[in-house]
């Protein structure tokens, strides 16, 4: 039996939290979801040493004793019907309809091949980030951050206050680009802060630009990797490596309900007017999956979609904060543009499909993702394509294909609930 | 850190880690490789965020867990194929 809800969230980020915290203030009554055991999303992750930012900390506990929220840990979609969710918790599969849905299930970080990215100690940039919140022990570990973004900045200190020893960090963006950006900072005086209390907490940690980790090697685990820099080929030892080339936005439930989608360079995201709805009428969507925005304008968004979907009126002063916010993001896109030689970074031999083992060598004469998965079985397995279906994206060889349920790997049982293709009946 | 333990076991292994860690972070107190892919390459949690699925184990006998997503907890028995 299915449970009612006049809104319901998929994520507990920033958008989701400002979401759920709007449409509480408007009497709804809202089941928010996600699939973490504790709400903040990546950005506001908890950490298990340093635990939350004080104001999330105050958001989450307000939303967590509200008589009219229901919150929903571990929990994923597996299916979505019209007003209708099939969801996954970590015991049981559970359905719930919904008067509004607001999608709020951020950003994933796009993780691109070169050899060696397998190696067990070379992880994501936010990834490292991630599993050091979770308590993966880093003390006295010797680390490389490298990519491109501020990211890379924010996962460095998360690694230093867990006693990482951070080596460097390496931006693939030229010096030029990197400083073109910090001179455009006064226009955002918070981030223009933000940058600040970052560069003292990296104070001697060298930051080196136009360089690109080439290589990985090691045994069964990481020991060396090659950066291609200003100053040519520089050999460094470490035994964990972080690398995350920015952000992708998650679109696959919005993708699977039908919404209108957009696209920046090569990956999806989700079209939505100027109250967050998207392309069918009781669904919104906010923050990264709209493009990747960044935490503040995920606030503003999830706000002004929580208001939206209650039927309330949004305040100028919001819309107008969320233009900047998002002014923000293109400027911040601008500058940190990918070098296409990361593109080629792959070798033949490198793997591409990290679930099923499939080299670069076997994708070679494809031109889609469908033909690509039913010969190699690229894309088959677990993550279903999410990282190297991202990735071929991003190499420009071709899209990755269309969304179908179960939306993540699903039990048998939870599957059982699904309904079949000639099931009028609806869901539940 | 003052923080409460919860004993696990790892493959047979007793471990005591802080409450509140993931099965990832308490394994790689341990070791790295988490398990083989179907090429038999050793793996190890790799986005952090359970996108990957790079980080699965098996937990109190429910095989295909990302350990990246589930909490430690006491008596907890975390089988790899690392």
């Amino acid at each position: 039996m299915a449970e009612h809800y006049d809104i319901v969230i998929v994520g507990a980020g920033p958008a989701g939290l400002a979401a759920a915290e709007a449409a509480l203030g408007q009497g709804a009554r809202v089941a928010w979801l996600d699939a973490q055991v504790t709400a903040g999303g990546q950005v506001w992750r908890k950490d298990v040493r340093y635990g939350w930012p004080r104001r999330v900390e105050s958001i989450v506990a307000k939303l967590l004793d509200h008589p009219n929220a229901t919150w929903m840990p571990q929990t994923q979609v597996i299916a979505a019907e019209q007003n209708a969710l099939l969801l996954q918790d970590e015991r049981q599969a559970l359905g719930v309809t919904y008067g509004a849905l607001i999608l709020a299930a951020g950003a994933r970080e796009l993780l691109l091949p070169f050899p060696g990215w397998t190696l067990p100690g070379v992880t994501g940039a936010g990834g490292l980030q991630a599993l050091a919140k979770q308590g993966w022990p880093l003390s006295g570990r010797r680390v490389v951050i490298a990519g491109s973004g501020p990211l890379l900045l924010a996962a460095a200190a998360t690694a230093k206050r867990h006693g990482a020893q951070v080596l460097g960090i390496y931006e693939q963006a030229s010096q030029a680009a990197v400083h073109g950006f910090a001179r455009t900072l006064w226009r955002w005086p918070g981030k223009a802060l933000q940058a600040a209390a970052l560069r003292c907490e990296l104070a001697g940690t060298p930051y080196r630009c136009g360089s690109i980790v080439a290589r990985a090697t090691g045994n069964d685990a990481l020991q060396l990797i090659e950066v291609d820099g200003p100053n040519g080929v520089q050999r460094i030892e470490c035994e964990l490596l972080a690398v995350g080339y920015g952000l992708v936005p998650n679109v696959e439930l919005a993708q699977m309900l039908g919404c209108a989608m957009k696209r920046e360079a090569a990956h999806p995201y989700v079209a939505v007017d100027d109250s967050q709805r998207t392309s069918i009428a009781n669904v919104y969507a906010a923050g990264e999956l709209c493009g990747i925005g960044g935490r503040d304008c995920a606030w503003l968004e999830g706000r002004i979609a929580g208001l939206a979907a209650t039927g309330s009126a949004i305040e100028a002063s919001l819309l107008r904060q969320q233009r900047l916010a998002r002014r923000f993001a293109a400027n911040l896109r601008e500058h940190f543009k990918l070098n296409p030689c990361i593109h080629d970074l792959a070798d033949p031999d490198t793997l591409i499909c990290r679930c099923e083992d499939v080299p670069l060598r076997a994708l070679e004469n494809f031109d889609d993702a469908r033909s690509a998965k039913l010969a190699t079985r690229c894309g088959m397995g677990a993550c279903q394509g999410r990282v190297c279906g991202t990735a071929l994206a991003e190499l420009g060889r071709f899209p990755r294909s269309g969304q179908r349920p179960p939306l993540f790997p699903a039990r048998l049982s939870t599957l059982g609930d699904l309904p079949s293709p000639s099931d009028t009946e609806g869901l539940f | 850190m003052g923080m409460n333990q919860v004993r696990i076991a790892i493959d047979g292994q007793a471990l005591d880690v802080p409450a509140g860690i993931s099965v990832a972070a308490a394994i790689a107190q341990l070791r790295l490789p988490f398990r083989r892919s179907v090429g038999g390459q050793p793996r190890t949690a790799f986005c952090g965020m359970g996108v990957c699925f790079e980080c699965r184990v098996r937990i109190d006998g429910i095989a295909q867990q990302r350990a990246c997503m589930v909490p430690v907890r006491e008596g907890m028995q975390v089988l790899t194929d690392g």
